[in-house]
């Protein structure tokens, strides 16, 4: 029992690793393609039918390209950085239940590597330690744009920490476990049972806040080429700089299994579809939310994100809380 | 409006609008209220509803352009060519020298001698075009429509001596066929024998 346990998670593990890395380079040509469609542009089209191949030829550029490491940089920092981007991304859907529960030869299998009874707060956790990857990124290189992206990560991450917490707060108290599996089972039964109709301004406010945790275009502050060249990113080349991104991509999926699983009914059946392809349905279709704000919208001022996360986000945060103390106390 | 009087138009300010510009909030209760009425008005959705109905619709304005191009402008000024006369053959070039004259960048050289028949030809005809800035003087003070500008624009090369020559821009012979008339630059305009004024000789 105990070296089949093993075997599995080591299963999973690798399919999770695999499976998330190769679908992060697969966005990336979607994000290119949803882009030039929004603006009336054809995308990549040269490698392979479409363009497809475009991935594997990016892929093969990253992986032969240079590793340099700029003089004034400090070393070992800077060659870690990315890894920790890349790496907490991935911890991070350690807690994530992605699917329902399925069976392969009599052998039932969680599709979830580490059901822990405070999941959300790991993701959470592990997502805000993700911080330290840029932030390290940009104080190691030596670079004047490098320092001002990790400067504009702390504060955009450490502030939109608190927008998460308090937003996902109010689910949880309704919930009243940190497990996202009793998130999931919390919803079973219909559209009528999702959380966003009891939570909805919780619900924007996570999605706000995702978009600020997932560095995406309405506050992608850190590496806004017309600011700060790339930001942290800036002396980054190669597999190095494809890590932070395949952290980034990671990090959409893992915000988009979250708002699935907490406000939209998870992996439970919807109607007649089967829950396993209903949460992908909407986890894409959030991915897709991502690529079409940032067709859409232009990105905001560090002192206007600023603004926005302390002085309306995280007020209609703690007001929402209160609410919805009140509301479950007297009612 | 046809002609030179949609050039001379110069009133253009006819589809020009004002935009109108709110008066900057004072207060902060008005700045709160603008706030609000910002946050809750639909801008953003429509943002999203314009791009998302640019992709459905694909209307899309790409041109692969090695395999599509572009169609170019009659009066384009692209690589020179030498023309030849449609019925003998030979070339119109009557070695007159005006274009070297009038090159302000000094790249075209002429040399010249007479022919059995006492006609002028030129033996040597050189463009040097790394040097051109085909402005297209040469073909505009050319006064038998011998050289005149070509539509090509994919002239990039790794020799020098590539862009200088004579064989590649003269009129090969057995293509004489498909020699047409030059409509572009320095050519009449095609109602040029109705804006020749007689000459007001009879004072």
């Amino acid at each position: 029992m105990e070296t089949a346990f093993i075997i599995e998670t080591i299963v999973k593990i690798l399919v999770v690793l695999g499976l998330f890395s190769a679908l992060a380079g697969f966005a990336t040509y979607v994000e290119r393609k949803v882009l030039a469609f929004m603006q009336r542009r054809l995308g990549p089209m040269h490698v392979g039918p479409y363009g497809i191949l475009q991935v594997l030829a990016d892929g093969i550029k990253l992986f032969t390209k240079e590793d340099f490491i700029p003089q004034g940089a400090v070393r070992p920092i800077f060659m870690i950085a990315p890894v920790i981007t890349a790496a907490t991304a991935f911890i991070a859907m350690a807690a994530i239940p992605m699917f329902p529960e399925f069976t392969i030869g009599g052998y039932t299998v969680r599709p979830i590597i580490s059901d822990m009874n405070v999941g959300l707060l790991f993701v959470l956790g592990v997502m805000g330690i993700g911080l330290y990857g840029p932030l390290l990124a940009g104080m190691a290189s030596g670079n004047k744009w490098s320092l001002l992206g990790a400067a504009r990560t702390a504060i955009q991450f450490l502030s939109y920490e608190v927008v998460t917490g308090l937003s996902v707060l109010a689910p949880v108290m309704i919930v009243g476990s940190l497990s996202l599996i009793d998130f999931n089972n919390y919803q079973a039964g219909g559209v009528g049972n999702w959380l966003v109709w009891k939570q909805p301004i919780a619900f924007i406010l996570f999605l706000i806040a995702g978009f600020a945790e997932t560095n995406r275009t309405p506050f992608d502050l850190l590496e806004h080429e017309a600011e700060v060249i790339s930001g942290y990113a800036t002396e980054y080349s190669g597999m190095r700089w494809g890590l932070f991104f395949i952290g980034e991509y990671a990090n959409m999926f893992t915000i988009g299994f979250l708002v699935s699983l907490i406000f939209l009914g998870g992996f439970n059946d919807l109607w007649f579809i089967p829950g396993a392809i209903a949460i992908l349905l909407k986890v894409f279709f959030f991915i897709f939310l991502f690529i079409w704000a940032r067709a859409s919208w232009p990105h905001v001022r560090p002192d206007q994100l600023m603004w926005l996360c302390w002085k309306v986000l995280m007020p209609i945060a703690v007001v929402n809380v209160v609410i919805t103390g009140i509301v479950m106390m007297f009612f | 409006m046809s002609g030179l009087e949609q050039f001379q138009d110069r009133n253009v300010s006819q589809n020009y609008y004002r935009v109108k510009i709110e008066p900057y909030p004072k207060t902060p209760w008005e700045k709160f209220k603008r706030v609000v009425r910002k946050s809750l008005k639909p801008d953003l959705l429509i943002g999203l509803k314009i791009t998302l109905l640019e992709m459905l619709r694909f209307n899309i304005h790409t041109i692969q352009y090695p395999k599509e191009k572009l169609p170019v402008s009659p009066r384009f000024r692209g690589i020179h060519r030498l023309l030849r006369l449609l019925e003998s053959g030979n070339e119109r070039c009557i070695g007159c020298g005006l274009c070297e004259k009038i090159c302000i960048s000094n790249c075209i050289r002429i040399d010249t001698k007479p022919d059995e028949n006492g006609r002028k030809i030129p033996t040597e005809y050189t463009i040097n075009f790394g040097r051109c800035i085909f402005c297209g003087y040469c073909a505009e003070v050319c006064p038998e429509l011998a050289i005149v500008h070509g539509q090509e624009y994919e002239y990039a090369s790794e020799q020098r001596a590539q862009f200088a020559m004579k064989e590649d821009m003269l009129t090969p012979l057995d293509k004489l066929k498909e020699q047409k008339e030059y409509p572009g630059f320095g050519a009449p305009t095609p109602a040029a024998d109705k804006l020749i004024k007689k000459t007001p000789l009879a004072y």
